[in-house]
């Protein structure tokens, strides 16, 4: 696997490669490094897992893929291209995003509509109507929802409605920041699904942010884990399905996972 | 085994413009001094019933029920000064956010030692020494600093074990704790659950633990209560989950992604709508 | 017949009810319905907008209205009375104060509109730039704002009007320039908030720019708390600009603006008390109306109110 070793040039079948990545928030004596020299890179068709605790810089990182952070070195390629601190708007018709929260990611007083169209008049795309439809169709949002608010909406088609906004512009690299983490169970199950479904049509590539094993292991073919701002390891699936993993950290990680243990439990380290 | 709470045709109206909505409907169960999980998803009524059980319904929300009994006391026919007395003292109650329910400009130590000294007539020396055994107990490891901490000088999991010694320290009989864990970090989760175990084990209090997390509450609790549209669909002993008969609760542990059994397609849930209309199940112990 | 009308109000109440538009348009106008039927069920808010429909009412149709000439002199009929002949009683140069305020709506309506229309616009965009670029610009900005805060309005618009020179339109300039601060604190306390919200990054993330996202994903979310802002300050303008009025630096001689009224009625007010009381009146009543609108639309559009 040459995963961590990616070099200065970049192996084409990446679809997104991120190597010696430190990211930096506050300025001056109160500098706080959320990311420190993380490298990984995720396969074209491919969904690239990261897994971490809350505080590991999970999210971070894909924040600074997506151009949401600046303050950020070492270097980051999206589909072969070297990419600066600033971003054209054609980064974004390859690269989209869904955010965690589906209550906070859609504008309060637009209409599905607006939101949906917005992405193409910015990057001047014509044939609005039959996209919109057409997109609704996909992500299983009947043609009634279109001129409703987002507050009308359910979580799980809220986030139906981001995850259409970000296939819109027809990116093949979809960055998933915890996309299911507010939603119930059986409404998370519809929109892995949908993801999948999605992913086989459009050979879309997916990095997926969680915080959740379980949700990993059904998306990903690889993950790795953070900690404190540092990749601790980067595990085949397979592997982490077997419960094996090399790092104490995801072992820890790993047997919480699984349901409460009253010996297990005792045997985790105090606060 | 004999109950601590016993809860009979429990309901929670809201009084609507066009309609009345109905958050829980006819609930009947029993708690004994045992870990008793009540699981459901997002409107399905859990939390009211936490709420309920303690008198807590905000108004314009309406609560009904035949009995709510208490160790012997009714709860329906105490009035509201009664029913300050044994909140925090007889039956306690933590939240999912500890952030809002600690006094943020108050000392996290000098709130827990409040907490005792509400109910119990002692000198604040006692009460302090109180609170630190507490803190102790809750697995913090540096008691001393932390009582004089702030609650935005603490993380999450130290600040939901704070508000876990908070409502222990009165001893209660019964502790009701509504997603205790879920803004917490699975391995944090752990520990707050160990403490939570602790106590039912050692001291023989009855826990009721609302969750949506089906696999979380069958590992650590005795008793599962599924609940759906206000209603109890099912229960049963957490060992059994997996016989579950009932299609929601089957369909709720299908839909669930699991770590060690990878599938290609996730069992989506299909609802029935008679489900709304079924009878709920009486959950006695 | 009657059977056919009523099904027709109903399929109306219904389309203009409805939780699935079928058109922007129809979203727009059902989003407008449900925010009037909820102002209306506001009844002091009702009365406020009672009162300054009355007085737009008033503007448009003062000559029919009034009763005199506003600026016929008849100094003949000097200070009479209230009296079915002048409603309000005349001034010592005999014009008909009824009249006078009938037409003196008008300018009052001018003030109004045109502080209500530019100053929350120019807080609007300073604010929403200093929140949203931050940094120098922010701090740059908000020094700036915090200049014209420091100063006592009325002291403000006074040395305004000395530096321009007294008059009607000089008078409005300066209270817009002391009206804009407070809605560019608002503005840019409100985008404090929304500019860390996901769907501005979501937005971001479309490739929008800068003004783009202050203008069309910002401003709609600050514009509630503002109009709130806007209606209950407009009380305060109000009453500023009669103070200028009153020292004679806004509207000059002879026209009939209410301040200047007041201040004209000052030399008689102990023995002929109408004279300053019922342009006095006019603005009191005018003033409360702009409250109540106020009241009516915080707890319409105040976003922390919402629930949704």
């Amino acid at each position: 696997m040459p995963l961590l070793e990616t070099g200065p040039e970049v192996e084409p079948e990446f679809a997104v490669s991120v190597s010696n990545l430190n990211v930096y928030f506050g300025e001056g004596r109160d500098t706080f490094q959320a990311v420190k020299d993380v490298s990984f890179a995720a396969e074209r068709g491919d969904t690239f897992g990261l897994v971490g605790e809350s505080g590991s810089g999970k999210s971070t990182v894909l924040r600074a893929i997506a151009g949401l952070i600046e303050d950020w070195d070492g270097s980051i390629n999206v589909a072969g291209q070297s990419i600066g601190k600033t971003r054209s708007k054609d980064f974004f018709k390859n690269l989209q995003m869904v955010f965690q929260d589906p209550y906070g990611s859609l504008h309060p007083r637009h209409t599905i509509d607006r939101i949906l169209s917005e992405p193409l008049l910015l990057h001047g795309i014509g044939d609005v109507n039959n996209r919109i439809n057409k997109i609704m169709d996909e992500v299983g949002l009947p043609h009634s929802f279109r001129f409703r608010f987002s507050h009308q909406l359910s979580g799980g088609q809220r986030q139906r409605v981001a995850i259409a906004r970000a296939l819109i512009l027809e990116p093949s690299i979809i960055l998933l920041d915890e996309p299911t983490s507010a939603l119930d169970v059986s409404v998370q199950a519809e929109i892995l699904n949908l993801l999948k479904d999605l992913q086989a049509e459009h050979k879309l590539t997916y990095v997926l942010v969680s915080h959740n094993l379980a949700v990993i292991a059904h998306m990903c073919s690889q993950t790795a884990v953070m900690n404190a701002g540092e990749i601790v390891e980067v595990l085949n699936i397979d592997k982490m399905s077997a419960l094996e993993a090399d790092h104490p950290y995801t072992q820890q990680l790993l047997s919480a996972s699984m349901g409460y243990d009253a010996d297990k439990a005792a045997a985790m380290e105090l606060l | 085994m004999s109950d601590l709470l016993r809860v009979e045709n429990l309901w929670v109206r809201f009084p609507g413009h066009n309609k009345t909505v109905e958050a829980v409907r006819g609930l009947s169960f029993s708690v004994g001094r045992e870990r008793v999980g009540i699981v459901g998803e997002s409107g399905s009524g859990k939390s009211l019933t936490g709420r309920a059980i303690l008198r807590l319904i905000r108004p314009p929300g309406i609560m009904t029920a035949d009995k709510i009994e208490f160790d012997g006391i009714d709860l329906l026919s105490q009035s509201e000064k009664q029913m300050r007395a044994i909140r925090g003292h007889r039956i306690s109650m933590v939240m999912q956010d500890p952030k809002y329910s600690l006094n943020p400009v108050v000392r996290v130590g000098e709130q827990i030692a409040e907490a005792y000294r509400v109910h119990n007539k002692t000198s604040k020396r006692d009460a302090k020494q109180r609170a630190l055994k507490m803190l102790e107990a809750v697995q913090i490891r540096d008691p001393k600093r932390v009582y004089n901490t702030y609650p935005h000088e603490v993380s999450g999991g130290m600040g939901q074990r704070i508000m876990i010694a908070m409502m222990l320290v009165p001893e209660p009989d019964l502790l009701i704790a509504d997603e205790p864990t879920s803004a917490l970090d699975v391995t944090v989760q752990m520990q707050v659950l160990a403490v939570m175990d602790k106590l039912v084990q050692e001291k023989g209090m009855g826990l009721i633990f609302i969750s949506h997390d089906l696999n979380l509450v069958a590992s650590f609790c005795d008793r599962v209560i599924i609940m759906y549209a206000g209603r109890i669909v099912e229960t049963l002993k957490a060992s059994e989950l997996h016989n579950a008969k009932h299609p929601y609760t089957r369909g709720l542990l299908n839909s669930l992604p699991r770590i060690e059994k990878r599938t290609d397609k996730l069992m989506a849930l299909q609802r029935d709508p008679a489900w709304i209309n079924e009878e709920s199940v009486d959950a006695f112990a | 017949m009657t059977d056919t009308a009523q099904s027709q109000t109903q399929s109306w109440r219904q389309w203009l009810t409805t939780d699935q538009p079928t058109s922007r348009r129809h979203a727009k106008i059902v989003q407008f319905y449900l925010g009037w039927l909820s102002f209306r069920s506001n009844l002091l808010a009702m009365v406020g907008l009672f009162i300054l429909l009355l007085l737009v009412f008033t503007w448009l149709f003062a000559p029919f209205i009034a009763t005199h000439d506003p600026l016929a002199q008849d100094l003949g009929a000097r200070l009479l009375h209230p009296s079915m002949e002048h409603y309000f009683g005349t001034d010592a140069l005999g014009r008909d104060i009824y009249s006078r305020i009938v037409y003196g709506a008008g300018i009052t309506l001018y003030i109004v509109t045109l502080v209500a229309v530019t100053a929350p616009i120019f807080g609007l965009l300073v604010g929403s730039l200093a929140g949203y670029l931050g940094g120098w610009v922010d701090v740059v900005l908000m020094r700036i704002t915090d200049i014209f805060l420091a100063f006592p309005k009325l002291i403000l618009a006074l040395a305004f009007v000395s530096a321009l020179g007294a008059g009607l339109e000089n008078a409005v300039l300066a209270l817009i320039l002391t009206a804009w601060p407070p809605y560019t604190r608002i503005a840019r306390a409100e985008t404090l908030t929304i500019r860390k919200s996901e769907f501005i990054d979501a937005v971001r993330m479309q490739g929008a720019g800068t003004m783009h996202i202050i203008m069309r994903h910002i401003w709609p979310l600050c514009v509630s708390s503002i109009i709130v802002r806007v209606t209950l300050d407009m009380a305060g303008v109000l009453l500023t600009a009669a103070g200028l009025g009153f020292l004679g630096l806004g509207a000059q001689p002879p026209t009939p603006e209410w301040g200047a009224m007041i201040s004209f009625g000052r030399k008689f007010i102990l023995d002929h008390w109408w004279v300053a009381t019922m342009p006095g009146l006019a603005i009191f009543t005018v003033s409360l109306g702009f409250n109540l609108l106020g009241d009516g639309l915080r707890d319409l559009l105040d976003p922390k109110g919402d629930k949704s």
